[in-house]
């Protein structure tokens, strides 16, 4: 555990990305293979049952301190995390001892106590917490405050984690990402022993390709001719994943679409045993792609009505077959892939849609296609080199997307501000943040661009969320991702970001995205180097 | 609230003085505990400061400014009262200003702290009746870490981002907090570039005989001095200034920094909890040590240090004033 502590303190005060992968191998190596596990696990996004309640915490805090519950409440209100405000208030109550050598000393022996106390009674938690507290040191009461208060967090990608994870242990990127992918529970199943093939596993996703924005010209791409085009189409990613009679529908988050569109599960369970496809759920009325806006109604909508599935039709635009009858074909090249998927998906189906693929024999034919995007519903173009693999993440030279409108980012909400006049007392002032090397750097701030309805629910959030307050302004959980549009930017060596933006607008919520896949200020950038160059 | 003190829509008013103490509105007689702007605001006829704050009200309003003087401990008859200042250790020049009338006494602390800082004039306890106190960091999460230990790994943390080529912008407020750190770093044998704000400032300490410490002015940085430290006011956060370019970290050093949070929000690099105010502890000990029987608490957590005060059989009231602090330059 104190190592693991060591590792939170040493990461949240680095900024580098070399410096947190080696701080991150070097604990994947020196750590027992079940601690590296529960790590990893940790930064992938899991988390351990929370024992108690945030009340009964505070109230505990509060016993113990001899500071009454109500200004451990206002001291947990300004200070905006409670593993951090109960780590401040018992700054002076706690005696670390040396290591006491039981079990729970180590991490994973400490989250499998944390396990078993599920069921346990007020008393028995109340008296391994206040253990805990008791024998931890400064650093360690943080971490583990914030593993029982449920607001563990670190400015760690899981990207970064899997990469120092493969590394410390021999793996490929591509083994360690599949098989920690989607919901996991490192207490229970190590989807790193020998014997890899329960069913659970099996239904498991792989990592998804995703695509760079164009940098350059295009002819600096390559020929035309060696390129798939399609539409780059603005829905929710999803592998369709159909195994041994039983099917699953994933999300690039690694989320279960099952239960959100049980007509597209029925529709997989027509498609051969064992396949793998990748695609975008769209919903489209009357032959149209309606805006993404339309599809959020169906998002977070567990179990739909017979009505709300008609009135909100969505189709799977299929465009990769990463499995075909039980062989993993993504090291095949793309006209390969394309030519099973063309023999498996037909182009006029209800359900389940082939998406059309061109070939274009000049880029000014692209470029046209890219045109004539938005009056299909589209947003931009997909260019993919025919003889490339499919990859797990972002790779140079495999996809490229074109969007229509260049100058767009996915950024993460941090702050928030009060309005004035008539939207006083709503927060409609927001400033937005791309990751630079592991963390979050505020670039633009941006006013309204939602709906109403949108707005009334990121107000919500921020009040729900809200790390903290002054004056005006609150600063909230890094958590929801909004797609920015701006007219021009360019390169500023006196602010932080590098870059500064001009007019700035929101063009929609993402909520289909995490924040860890919001962009980096490299995109940013790379954008620049796109409109003067250097 | 009391016949001797009183708060008004244009400050704390002393009827019997016929005074108002760090007044938010011109007013015609103001005594002013100390030069922070937010106490120390232009338009008032009068002042009455202590000769360091009022050098500095000079530099900051003007040397136009009616002014009188009185050092510490010296007692002036105002109207039927008795007015002394008294060192509060926040900043130099920085005063507690204790009333007497009729046999009764008021202190009104101003900003203050209980460390030393070596630069101003140590925290003096003043026994009286009533105590009006300032309530910054009037929470329980905040209990400064020793001088000392900070002001070594301040140094450490700065010595080893410059051996990485980085210039490292400090902020800190203009007055206190900027000569504190000169003298900090001066320690490690650092001799910090300072913004013209603070440069001001230092000028009119030496002609009052305070020593800033060691420090160049902005002007005379060059290229070829390689990656320097720059101490910055609050305000100018987010770039460097104008003549100075390349890779550069930002730390803030104030008491708003011993939440994390805090640092994050202002997208800092680092943070020191280094104040010019009393922690939770240093509060409790000066009202303690006041041995008041009735206390008001003003600007910052002035509801939650009263009721707090209230339930351990003190009696005790939140004001409400116009003495704000943000956060970016609280010190
Ligand atoms: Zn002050």
């Amino acid at each position: 555990m104190k190592q693991f502590a060591e590792l939170c303190e040493a990461l949240d005060s680095t900024t580098s990305t070399g410096e947190r992968l080696s701080l991150l191998t070097a604990y994947f190596r020196e750590a027992s293979p079940v601690d590296a596990r529960c790590a990893l696990a940790l930064f992938s996004g899991w988390r351990p049952p929370r024992l108690l309640k945030s009340t009964e915490l505070r109230a505990l805090a509060a016993e113990l301190s001899g500071i009454p519950l109500w200004l451990v409440e206002e001291s947990y209100h300004f200070v905006g995390d409670l593993g951090e405000t109960l780590a401040l208030l018992m700054a002076d109550e706690a005696t670390p001892s040396p290591s006491s050598g039981a079990p729970e000393d180590s991490l994973h022996g400490l989250l499998l106590h944390m396990n078993s106390l599920r069921q346990a009674s007020h008393e028995e938690i109340r008296s391994f917490v206040l253990r805990q507290w008791k024998s931890l040191d400064t650093t360690g009461r943080l971490i583990f405050n914030k593993l029982i208060a449920g607001s563990f967090r670190l400015g760690v990608a899981s990207r970064l984690a899997i990469t120092a994870f493969a590394q410390a242990f021999g793996l490929s990127e591509e083994t360690v990402a599949h098989r920690v992918a989607g919901d996991w529970n490192p207490l229970a199943d190590d989807p790193f022993s020998a014997g890899e093939s329960e069913p659970d596993l099996a239904l498991k996703p792989f990592p998804f390709c995703l695509a760079y924005s164009v940098e350059n010209t295009l002819a600096s791409l390559g020929t035309p001719s060696d390129f798939l085009l399609e539409y780059k189409w603005d829905g929710i990613r999803c592998q369709i994943v159909r195994r041994e009679g039983r099917m699953a529908l994933w999300s690039r988050g690694g989320e279960s679409l099952d239960k959100a569109f049980p007509e597209l599960v029925q529709a997989a369970s027509f498609l051969p045993s064992d396949t793998i496809l990748d695609g975008e759920i769209l919903l489209v009325r009357q032959g149209r792609v309606m805006p993404f806006t339309e599809l959020q109604k169906r998002i977070g909508r567990k179990d739909p009505s017979p009505t709300l599935l008609k009135k909100y039709p969505v189709m799977f635009l299929a465009f990769d077959l990463l499995m075909h009858k039980g062989e993993d074909i993504r090291s095949q090249p793309l006209r390969h892939r394309r030519a099973l998927l063309e023999n498996l998906i037909v182009p006029d189906g209800d359900l389940l849609r082939l998406n059309e693929g061109f070939n274009v024999r000049s880029w000014e034919e692209a470029a046209q296609l890219r045109q004539a995007a938005p009056d299909r519903g589209a947003e931009g173009i997909m260019i993919k080199h025919l003889d490339s693999p499919y990859v797990s993440g972002r790779k140079r030279h495999i996809w490229w997307k074109w969007k229509v409108d260049p100058y767009t980012v996915d950024a993460v909400l941090l702050y928030a501000q009060a309005g004035h006049g008539r939207r006083a007392g709503l927060y409609t002032d927001f400033t937005f943040a791309l990751w630079h090397e592991g963390r979050l750097v505020p670039f633009a701030k941006a006013y309204s661009g939602l709906t109403d309805e949108e707005m009334a629910e990121v107000n919500r959030f921020i009040r729900h969320n809200t790390l903290e307050k002054f004056g005006p302004v609150r600063s909230v959980k890094p958590q929801l991702v909004f797609e920015l549009a701006f007219e021009s930017l360019q390169r500023s060596n006196r602010h932080k970001s590098g870059v500064a933006v001009r007019f700035p607008r929101i063009l929609r919520w993402r909520r289909d995205k995490q924040p860890h896949e919001a962009d980096s200020l490299q995109t940013l950038l790379n954008l620049l180097a796109k409109v003067h160059p250097e | 609230m009391d016949d001797l003190v009183q708060v008004t829509d244009r400050g704390l008013f002393v009827p019997a003085a016929n005074v108002y103490i760090d007044p938010w509105q011109p007013v015609e007689r103001a005594v002013i505990t100390h030069a922070h702007s937010d106490h120390a605001r232009a338009g008032h006829r009068l002042y009455l400061a202590h000769p360091v704050t009022g050098a500095l009200l000079q530099t900051r309003l003007g040397s136009s400014i009616s002014l009188q003087t009185l050092p510490y401990g010296k007692k002036l008859r105002l109207g039927s009262v008795q007015v002394s200042f008294h060192p509060a250790g926040h900043v130099p020049g920085s005063a507690q200003v204790r009333l007497e009338f009729r046999g009764r006494v008021c202190v009104v602390s101003g900003d203050y702290k209980r460390h030393s800082d070596g630069l101003s004039a140590p925290f003096e306890p003043v026994r009286c009746h009533m105590f009006l106190t300032e309530s910054t960091f009037g929470l329980p999460v905040f209990r400064w870490e020793p001088a000392e230990t900070l002001g070594q790994r301040l140094c450490l943390w700065v010595t080893e981002q410059l051996a990485q080529g980085r210039h490292v912008c400090l902020t800190g407020y203009s007055l206190g907090k900027a000569q504190r750190l000169i003298r900090i770093l001066n320690e490690a044998w650092i001799v910090p570039f300072v913004h013209p704000a603070i440069e001001i400032i230092n000028q009119t300490l030496k002609r009052c005989g305070i020593r800033p410490g060691n420090y160049s002015a902005l002007s005379e940085y060059k290229k070829s001095l390689g990656p320097a430290v720059i101490l910055l006011p609050p305000a100018a956060v987010d770039r460097l200034p104008a003549g100075i370019s390349g890779p550069f970290v930002r730390a803030a050093c104030s008491g708003w920094m011993a939440v994390r949070g805090m640092k994050r929000r202002q997208n800092l690099d680092k943070g020191f909890a280094l104040s010019d105010h009393a922690d939770w502890p240093g509060l409790l000990k000066t009202m303690e040590e006041s041995e008041a029987e009735r206390v008001w608490v003003t600007h910052g957590f002035a509801e939650p240090l009263a009721r707090y005060m209230q339930e351990r059989g003190r009696q005790a009231e939140a004001l409400r004033t116009a003495w704000t602090e943000t956060p970016e330059e609280a010190a």
